[in-house]
């Protein structure tokens, strides 16, 4: 198989794409969870401040980051990323033909 | 013997049997048995891939030395404990569908195999990566399987002895009869399992603790450290506690276990589901199990082994029916990663080296019985082993982790995006990564302040770059004159 099948392959630039998503996502992730923990958690613990019980810095890191993060993955999934098919023949009918 | 507790197990023992039986149906009709056995011949949907991949994830270190940790440390471990919610999607977004269609294309069954085709057939490639896998996941295993017969001695009051031996026998049965299907399928239920545990467990704590405020008032009033992020001795640094973002989150899609799941799933549309399905149920998990094991210090100061955490809380905090029931989580955690670490290991020997170096043209049938033999063999050499346990569980697991992190995640990564990796690159790479880990955590654990695992990323990663780029010309002359 040679690489510039590879490359024309119309699939691969969706799955590159997606890839790069997840990059970003994750990046996103841990800004807020990085921000959160240390910006509200860094002080003395005598002045912190409390939601639900458990301090503002765990709150907003750990439980609503959580939830900020399936509600992310859900739109990604939803508007960002593209069915495509797996299979060998499948691609081999679609593409201009001549591969492999 | 407390029978409350056992019943609910053994009921448990027996549904996990009924998945082997199920799935051994399969394998029987199966005229691909190496698809069927290793890899159930891709037809995971999206809920049965989600909760496969967190449940070989989610092992005796999340449900019993994670929690042990976080009762010793406070909210700090949760705070690490939650970079974990990345491998929910991080895997399959990065891995994606690009493995999928080289895994097809390829007609890969092993994570080997997609690494033999990408990098022209080299044998160094081959070896370097079996003999990792091999090794690495070995010890893994070994300390798995100790969590689990300690696990058993603890609800059941059995020796040492008589547990593993209990815990081993299941967990061969029905690998062995039912291969990667089996393993799904008891994933699944072992995942469903996982998820009602924890809620159970964390409800009862925090009922029997007075509630969440009072529990961390007790927590600071014991010492104010429980309750920031930098753990009770304020040993935690946002260095260290981020670094590990590459151990439990990124970079375990370098796991063999892990990445081949990335090859079972039957269609893009599974694999959107399970990245849906894989976030919420692994950050839930991660987050109640990790909480648990805080919010048991109030409720039951002065545990000793923080192994014993999750065992004693859930005996203390819920009616002995209910424990049965929910102590099956943290069992079921650690069967169904010690299952998937059993058939890829499994896989490693027969079909990465037997079938491609030994015994090329091996009929079907002796295929079949030689992938028994191992997987049994196997069993056996990890029961010996796990007979004289070590101590700290959570390390030689993680030990393992970073190990195979080191050697595979830029051999895939660039294998799959990079046109211009090579197998010059890839064994460089895998050998540096290796090496630089073994010296790293012997040497200098937490150099500079950051985990073990992020040096060995980062020179593999150089080295990768440099090796291809050197061997460039050398592979293209081959390739020119075939």
């Amino acid at each position: 198989m040679s690489r510039d099948s590879n490359q024309k392959d119309p699939r691969f630039k969706i799955a590159n794409r997606e890839a790069l998503i997840g990059v970003g996502v994750v990046l996103i992730n841990f800004g807020w969870w990085y921000g959160f923990a240390y910006g509200l958690g860094s002080g003395s613990v005598e002045e912190y401040t409390y939601v639900f019980g458990f301090p503002a810095w765990f709150f907003y890191s750990c439980i609503v980051g959580f939830v900020v993060m399936v509600i992310l993955v859900i739109i990604v999934v939803k508007y960002f990323f593209t069915y495509v098919p797996f299979e060998v023949n499948q691609s081999e009918n679609e593409s201009e033909g001549g591969q492999e | 013997m407390n029978w409350a507790v056992v019943v609910p197990l053994i009921i448990f023992f027996f549904i996990i049997f009924g998945a082997g039986f199920w799935s051994l149906r399969f394998v029987k009709k199966s005229n691909q048995f190496l698809h069927e056995y290793f890899l159930g011949s891709r037809e995971l949907g999206g809920f049965v891939l989600a909760m496969t991949m967190i449940a070989t994830y989610g092992s005796a270190s999340s449900f019993i030395g994670g929690p042990g940790a976080a009762y010793t440390q406070g909210l700090g471990w949760v705070l690490l404990a939650m970079a974990q919610v990345a491998t929910g999607y991080f895997v399959l977004m990065v891995l994606g569908k690009k493995f999928a269609i080289y895994a097809r294309k390829y007609d890969a069954v092993t994570l080997i195999d997609f690494l033999r085709m990408r990098y022209a057939n080299s044998r160094g490639v081959v070896f370097i990566s079996a003999a990792s896998i091999i090794i690495f996941l070995f010890s893994a295993m070994v300390a798995q399987w100790v969590g689990g017969a300690r696990l058993i001695e603890s609800l059941t009051g059995l020796e040492y002895t008589t547990a593993l031996f209990i815990f081993a026998v299941t967990v061969l049965i029905y690998v062995i009869i039912g291969g990667f299907r089996a393993v799904a399928l008891t994933d699944m239920i072992q995942g469903i399992v996982m998820v009602f545990g924890t809620l159970i467990i964390l409800i009862g704590t925090i009922v029997a603790g007075g509630g969440i405020s009072a529990i961390i008032t007790d927590l600071a009033t014991e010492n104010p450290n429980l309750i920031s992020p930098f753990g009770h001795d304020g040993g935690l640094t946002p260095a260290y506690v981020s670094s590990f973002w590459i151990l439990v989150g990124v970079g375990v899609l370098a796991l063999p276990q892990v990445a081949v799941r990335a090859m079972s799933y039957k269609n893009a549309r599974s694999m959107h589901r399970a990245l849906i399905v894989g976030t919420c149920v692994v950050g839930f998990i991660m987050l109640g199990m990790h909480l648990i094991g805080v919010f048991a210090r109030p409720v039951m100061p002065g545990i000793d082994v923080p192994d014993k955490v999750m065992p004693l809380i859930t005996m203390e905090v819920l009616p002995p029916w209910l424990a049965g029931m929910v102590l099956a989580a943290p069992l079921a955690a650690i069967m169904s990663t010690v299952d998937s670490l059993l058939l890829i290991v499994s896989s490693a020997v027969v079909k990465d080296i037997y079938l491609n170096y030994i015994n090329p043209d091996a009929e079907e049938k002796r295929v079949r019985r030689m992938s028994l033999w191992v997987t049994s063999l196997l069993g056996v050499a990890i029961f010996t082993a796990a007979l004289s346990p070590p101590d700290l569980l959570i390390w030689m697991n993680l030990f393992a982790f970073g190990g195979l992190q080191s050697a595979f995640i830029w051999p895939i990564v660039m294998g799959l995006y990079w046109e211009g990796a090579n197998k010059y690159g890839a064994i460089t790479s895998m050998l540096t990564g290796i090496i630089s880990y073994a010296c790293i955590h012997n040497l200098y654990p937490h150099m500079l302040g950051v985990h073990t695992v992020v040096f060995p990323v980062i020179f593999s990663f150089m080295t990768f770059i440099i090796a291809s780029w050197l061997g460039k010309e050398k592979e293209l002359r081959p390739l020119k004159s075939a």
